[in-house]
């Protein structure tokens, strides 16, 4: 079943290079940060968290989108989805595997890592989100993995497996909201203090994951052969086109109460995200462009001919993509930190060897989804 | 006595799930520390006060400042970014940013105050920190494990009061003087003010209360009868941020 990634034409092995390529770089930054330690990063003592964490976020809610998928296949039976559904999974995978890079690589002493485990602390919500995150792994590389081998062996998947299923379900609502609750239970920063966190994460994961799971069917439509079902992709894309405007709609939810209330803390950590705050304008143009591609997006998603074009459906799917990552990556993170709990504005940006360690967890993930995807290409190829 | 392989399977699993039972029951029903505070305090408790018209911080008194970080080893390593500090001076509006008193004409306004961690009774820090690298003891001082602390930084995140660095790099090329007694730190770890437990140990006061010569600074057990819980007593006093129910335990005297 795996051989098929041996097996593949000159684009796929340019591809499979140049992630490699860009892991190495990656590496090479690492090590850098192994020897030095986290001094390499723009982050302080006041901006304490940044790329890593943003990432790790973002990357969370693309792995709990998989149910976007999951839910109409196995819940609604919806058998349009039957061929797309392990792409999902397999992201869920994927996804689920750089988040936890992305932490990893955000320790002070990564090699002590384990002593999350050896000193189990149920009042820390890192300690759930590392349970939520492991298990939601593991369900969906069984998923994935045993629907797949039904396929090869041309037999019906087990029956077990729609049990399996639906406890993935619930599973993903858990480590997105496990996720946000790192942050939303914090009552020294007030940018994350509210219950609309959660339901924000979930939102606009609904948006960024299904819109990735688009353009990979679409790329994989068009240089791998992969036959997606237009149907199915229309389907999803109107998941994504409701998400964006649910996460929008969060969003102003948020804008009109901290700066109706006018309340000072909370108002500070907006006006620097939205406004800039004492001539420091560091996340502003970041953040309304993710604003203006998600408009843009919900204006090519809605309309049916528009969205029906697949090359306008890829563009939507890209801005919200990127959309998102600005929303949730460093637009949630950095605020929280500016300004800080003494009130002193010190402004974050990568550096260069950590955006290199950023951009190789993302080609690692490249790497790992492609070895998948080519396992799922060759066991439908090989049924022709 | 005959066991197939199947039942001897389970009765294995059985026998580590009852193992892994007791630990697991004993982490939860793990009795907790916490108990109830704010008025006269039972027990012992140990918290400070500082006198802001003693204290000469505005004039560039930094004689607390300079005793705490040499004898904890915090490194100078010259960069506000990389800055690590158990102990230093901020503005009065950054210490107290909700005591805004709109025409108030005493000099309190523009004055400096001393900050550090409030080893707060209901520590942000504690709850967050996933290895228990950083605990409160039962005397209510909240302790650094710089041996177990993973550097995830979440208890910087958690606290209200800034009052937590992180070591971005090794520190020790950075310190003047090594004081042998207490250890220097590895990179990639949390520290913050310890309320000087190596030294109470010594049956000393802590390092900066005995380098301040204008008495500004007083630390004990808050409990009835003694000199502290007198002083805060009587006196009108602030603590930062009470409004997030940390219940922190340094006190300002006005």
């Amino acid at each position: 079943m795996i051989e098929s990634i041996f097996r593949g034409g000159k684009r796929y092995w340019l591809l499979i290079s140049g992630l490699i390529l860009l892991m190495a770089a990656g590496l090479a930054a690492y090590l850098e940060q192994w020897n030095i330690g986290l001094a390499v990063t723009g982050l302080s003592r006041d901006v304490s968290w940044g790329l890593y964490l943003a990432n790790f976020t973002f990357f969370v809610g693309v792995a709990a989108s998989a149910v976007m998928i999951v839910i109409p296949y196995y819940l609604h039976n919806s058998k349009e989805f039957r061929r797309i559904l392990i792409l999902g999974e397999f992201m869920a995978v994927t996804a689920c595997l750089l988040a936890i890079t992305f932490i990893l690589v955000d320790l002070g002493q990564p090699a002590r890592v384990f002593n999350i485990i050896l000193y189990p602390t149920p009042g820390s919500v890192i300690f759930w989100d590392v349970v939520v995150l492991s298990v939601y792994l593991l369900l969906n590389m069984v998923l994935g993995w045993v629907a797949l081998d039904a396929e090869y062996k041309e037999t019906a998947p087990p029956a077990w497996l729609k049990p399996v299923a639906i406890v993935s379900v619930v599973w993903a609502i858990s480590i997105h909201t496990v996720t946000a609750f790192i942050y939303a239970g914090l009552a020294a920063r007030s940018f994350w203090l509210t219950a609309l966190l959660a339901p924000r994460f979930l939102a606009s994961a609904f948006a960024s994951g299904p819109a990735l799971l688009i353009l990979i069917a679409l790329g994989m439509k068009k240089w791998g052969g992969f036959d997606p079902g237009d149907q199915s992709l229309d389907k999803v894309a109107k998941i994504v086109a409701y998400a964006v405007i649910i996460t929008l709609f969060f969003l102003l939810l948020e804008i009109f109460t901290v700066f109706y209330s006018q309340e000072p803390d909370a108002m500070a950590h907006f006006q620097y995200l939205l406004f800039g705050l004492d001539n420091h304008y560091g996340l502003v143009p970041w953040i309304w462009t993710s604003i203006t591609l998600a408009c843009a997006a919900i204006i090519l998603l809605v309309i049916p001919s528009m969205r029906k074009n697949q090359l306008i459906l890829a563009l939507a799917c890209a801005a919200v993509f990127i959309s998102i990552w600005i929303d949730k990556g460093l637009g949630l993170i950095v605020p929280g930190f500016i300004p800080s709990p003494l009130g002193d504005i010190t402004e974050y940006t990568p550096t260069l060897l950590e955006t290199l360690i950023t951009i190789g967890v993302w080609s690692m993930g490249g790497l790992i989804l492609t070895l998948l995807l080519k396992v799922v290409l060759g066991v439908r190829q090989g049924q022709r | 006595m005959n066991i197939d392989r199947r039942s001897f399977i389970k009765l294995a699993a059985l026998g580590l799930f009852a193992m892994a039972a007791k630990p697991a029951l004993d982490l939860i029903s793990r009795p907790s520390a916490a108990r109830a505070l704010d008025g006269p305090f039972a027990g012992k408790r140990l918290a400070m006060a500082v006198d802001l018209s003693a204290c000469t911080a505005g004039d560039g008194c930094v004689d607390c400042i300079a005793a705490c970080h040499s004898v904890h080893n915090v490194p100078n390593i010259g960069n506000i970014k990389e800055e690590i500090k158990w102990l230093w001076e901020v503005d009065y509006k950054q210490a107290f940013p909700d005591q805004e008193n709109g025409f108030a004409r005493e000099p309190l306004q523009d004055s400096r105050v001393l900050v550090l961690c409030n080893h707060c009774d209901n520590p942000p820090c504690v709850k967050v920190c996933p290895t228990q690298a950083t605990w409160k003891r039962d005397d209510g001082i909240v302790m650094m494990d710089y041996h177990r602390c993973i550097g995830c930084r979440y208890c910087m995140a958690a606290c209200p009061y800034g009052s937590r660095s992180f070591n971005w790099r090794d520190p020790r090329p950075y310190i003047q003087t090594i004081e042998e007694s207490y250890p220097t730190r590895t990179r990639g770890v949390v520290e913050k003010c310890n309320f000087c437990e190596e030294r109470l140990s010594d049956g000393l006061q802590p390092a900066c209360v005995e380098a301040c010569s204008k008495g500004a600074l007083k630390f004990g057990d808050l409990k009835p009868g003694t000199e502290l819980y007198e002083l805060i007593s009587s006196q009108f006093n602030l603590r930062r941020k009470t409004e997030l129910g940390t219940r922190p335990q340094v006190y300002y005297l006005l």
